[in-house]
């Protein structure tokens, strides 16, 4: 900066453009400085999530198999139905248990010991029955026939099929004893062991066993959950945001409310699920567990944000778009909500997406209300109980069967595909509703 | 749009509740994370072969779920709590004032606390002073006076002990297996110190303060509330110990040895029958008034307590649940169908 003076006394006088030179080097690496910088930190910011995506999916992949066993089962008539009827009941009434572990005998017809036999139904499901029976009840002609059935395999038996399970490991170090893997060798040698796609992971409620665990539950409970809290949550947050930026006087009244909204949007959320368990579970009686009351939390504590949000956007409308529609005569609700509403849609959408998104990933508030729980039926309807999907990550990854690692990495998996169809929808809406001026 | 949309969810949600307020028929049950995996065991099969809607099982923690369970009598309440520990008198007076006078407990079983390190190293054999001087926060000296606890390695705990840091990855203050281990290691191995016993008579809360308080110095690590997880650093540290359930153990036994513990190791057999000195005893509790107005509560019971769930060959045990000794089992059971009523706990 100093150049200028520090010239020696008679020397010809630096003209600028030698300084502007001198320096111009060093401005130029300075600022290829900062670029690099700016590009490590994306690539770092990157490098972590495709870490993160490569763990998730490389230890997911493998629960959308699972390992079946194929067995001639004998439908044989007298057992199945034996009043003969056809009728459901009987049907269903049928120790199907024994046709299934009949048919795995016979193909060890050496095995007679009852503790070995005992080891050798144990590497069936304990849900194979059952799904023999619905299969039966829909099909009631193939009574009385053999059948190659596909019978769902023990969760030791498809991690051992997996290679989660080291073979070479001594017999009381790992969970299936060596006689085990000798029947598995030899069923897979005669093609009666395969890895097909796992339908019951999409289809089925949770489970204790991690064959017959599925993600529907959780999944339909997200799906109650959202639906019923966007449907809350935004027309009060658009409805509130409306009348603060455009209506209400602006006053000292309104800039409390303002403030307070500004600090809601940063309770923690276990504090709106206790407000949720004294007033809504406390107070008005809503029944625990359900995605009723687990949407009521939801929509309270996203309710700041698409207020937020929506402010923003609102005050993002050019004056000459209201100024215009006052001009040609509208009334101040036209202008609002002909004019202004509109233009301001993409970002209130974009807010609610961002607090929706939120309340997808949130268990916290959850823990208040009951959400922690086991639950096998699929919920059917707002108020039946449910969990959602980060619960179920929680509680499978508490879970010390080794079948549920992976199942958790899946339903991981699950969550992120239903974020990123959310933020799809938002999108293409912000697409559709987008202007330009 | 958005306001009939509105109407109708409200409407829709007011005209389920009314229903949902008459009458449930499924049966609630809360409490313990412990004996979660059990009661969901039993649940699902439960639902699966009696023909019952598969009960709802809430992961609460003990004391929360007595809370809940005790809050009164109605379908709004729960049905069955677990617990990792026995009913408080004081729970059982509040249980009383809400009107669930009669309540059955049934004892289903044990829960033992392994401490175990990688397969690959070798399996120590600590006594439950060992575990205390190595992971208490303050110790006594050679005087006798309180210090923050100097020891570094295990040597320095037990000579006969390897020359190995102490590193122990536990869980976190929230956990009930923390609870658990606090009281039945850590204050066991307390009081085998004359100096800390002697306290207990002089002052209670000091006492206290010293047989529970862990170390926060870096050398007991909290690995966070998920037991698998604490399995797999231990499998890639051999150094480490880690402490965690027993049925964690019995499922990594490829990857985990659990230690000695004043030379018992931590088996199925060793826990049952009592030798093994980190164990405690689990349960849940049946409100006896919901019996009857809530269908299958009785047949929970029923499976709950029959040998194919609970005996030593039965699914729970499977799942890593340690049966009573038969004798007790078949007493036990014998009650809890009957559903004998309680007296007032200690």
């Amino acid at each position: 900066m100093n150049n200028l003076a520090a010239t020696a006394p008679g020397a010809p006088p630096r003209r600028t453009i030698d300084i502007v030179n001198e320096s111009l080097k060093r401005r130029y690496a300075r600022e290829r400085r900062f670029r690099l910088m700016g590009a490590i930190a994306v690539g770092l910011g990157l490098a972590f999530v495709v870490l993160l995506f490569a763990d998730i999916v490389s230890k997911g992949y493998t629960a959308f198999q699972q390992t079946y066993i194929r067995l001639p089962v004998t439908l044989t008539a007298s057992i199945v139905d034996p009043a003969g009827t056809r009728d459901i009941e009987s049907i269903s009434g049928a120790n199907y248990n024994q046709l299934i572990k009949d048919a795995l005998r016979q193909q060890f017809p050496e095995v007679t010991d009852r503790r070995e036999l005992r080891r050798l139904s144990s590497m069936l499901s304990v849900g194979a029955p059952q799904l023999l029976r619905e299969r039966v009840m829909e099909d009631s002609s193939l009574i009385g026939t053999t059948q190659e059935i596909w019978v769902l395999a023990d969760d030791d038996i498809d991690m051992l099929v997996k290679g989660n399970i080291d073979r070479e490991a001594a017999q009381g170090d790992r969970r299936v004893t060596d006689e085990v893997i000798g029947w598995v060798g030899q069923l897979e040698q005669q093609g009666r062991i395969e890895k097909r796609f796992n339908t019951i992971f999409f289809t089925h409620g949770t489970s204790r066993e991690p064959e017959l665990a599925g993600i529907a539950g959780a999944l339909m409970g997200s799906l109650y959950t959202l639906t019923l809290t966007f449907l809350l949550s935004f027309p009060i947050g658009v409805g509130a945001a409306l009348y603060l930026e455009e209506f209400a006087p602006k006053n000292r009244w309104t800039d409390l409310i303002e403030v307070n909204v500004n600090n809601l949007a940063a309770v923690p959320s276990i504090v709106f699920g206790l407000l949720g368990l004294a007033v809504f579970i406390g107070f008005f009686g809503v029944p625990r567990s359900t995605p009723l009351v687990a949407a009521l939390v939801m929509t309270i504590m996203t309710l700041p944000t698409i207020i937020i949000a929506s402010r923003v956007a609102l005050k993002s409308v050019p004056p000459s778009i209201r100024e215009a529609a006052l001009g040609v005569g509208a009334s101040a609700l036209q202008t609002q909500f002909h004019h202004v509403l509109p233009l301001a849609l993409p970002g209130m959408l974009t807010g609610a997406i961002i607090g929706m998104a939120r309340a997808l990933g949130e268990t916290a508030p959850l823990l208040m209300i009951g959400m922690i729980a086991f639950i096998v039926d699929v919920p059917s309807g707002f108020t039946d109980s449910a969990t959602v999907l980060p619960v179920q990550i929680f509680l499978w990854a508490d879970s010390p069967e080794r079948g549920f690692v992976e199942r958790t990495s899946a339903a991981i998996m699950v969550l992120l595909a239903f974020l990123f169809l959310m933020n799809f929808v938002a999108v293409m809406l912000r697409r559709k509703f987008e202007r330009r001026w | 749009m958005n306001k009939t949309l509105i109407a109708s969810a409200v409407l829709l949600a007011a005209g389920s509740l009314s229903t949902q307020a008459m009458a449930r028929d499924t049966i609630n049950i809360v409490g313990s994370s412990t004996v979660f995996p059990f009661s969901t065991a039993v649940a699902e099969t439960f639902g699966r072969t009696m023909g019952f809607k598969t009960p709802k099982v809430e992961s609460t923690g003990t004391g929360g779920g007595m809370k809940l369970f005790c809050a009164g009598v109605g379908v709004d309440h729960p049905d069955i709590t677990n617990a990792s520990r026995r009913m408080k008198a004081s729970e059982f007076e509040n249980c009383q004032k809400a009107g669930a006078k009669e309540i059955t407990e049934v004892k289903i079983g044990f829960d033992g606390i392994a401490i175990a390190n990688a397969k690959k190293a070798p399996q120590l054999d600590l006594t439950l002073k060992d575990i205390f001087l190595a992971l208490a926060k303050d110790v006594p000296d050679a005087s006798g006076k309180f210090v923050p606890n100097p020891n570094k390695t295990w040597k320095d705990v037990n000579s006969a002990l390897p020359d190995a840091k102490i590193e122990v990855l536990g869980p976190p203050p929230t956990s009930g297996t923390r609870d658990a281990f606090v009281e039945l290691a850590m204050e066991g191995g307390c009081n085998s110190i004359p100096e800390i016993k002697a306290l207990k008579k002089s002052d209670e809360k000091k006492h206290k303060a010293i047989c529970g308080g862990i170390r926060e110095d870096g050398a007991y690590i909290e690995a966070g509330e998920n037991d698998n997880l604490i399995v797999q650093k231990l499998a890639s540290n051999k150094n480490a110990l880690g402490i965690f359930g027993y049925s964690f153990l019995d499922q990594n036994t490829d990857k985990v040895q659990g230690s000695k513990i004043a030379g018992v190791e931590p088996t199925y057999e060793t826990i049952s029958d009592g030798s093994y000195p980190v164990s405690r005893s689990i349960y849940f509790y049946v409100k006896n008034a919901h019996v009857g107005t809530i269908p299958g509560i009785k047949q929970f019971v029923v499976e709950f307590t029959s040998d194919k769930a609970w005996g030593p060959e039965g699914y729970l045990a499977d799942k890593g649940l340690i049966s009573l000794p038969d004798a007790e089992r078949a007493s036990v059971a014998k009650s809890a169908q009957a559903l004998e009523p309680m007296s007032k706990p200690e």
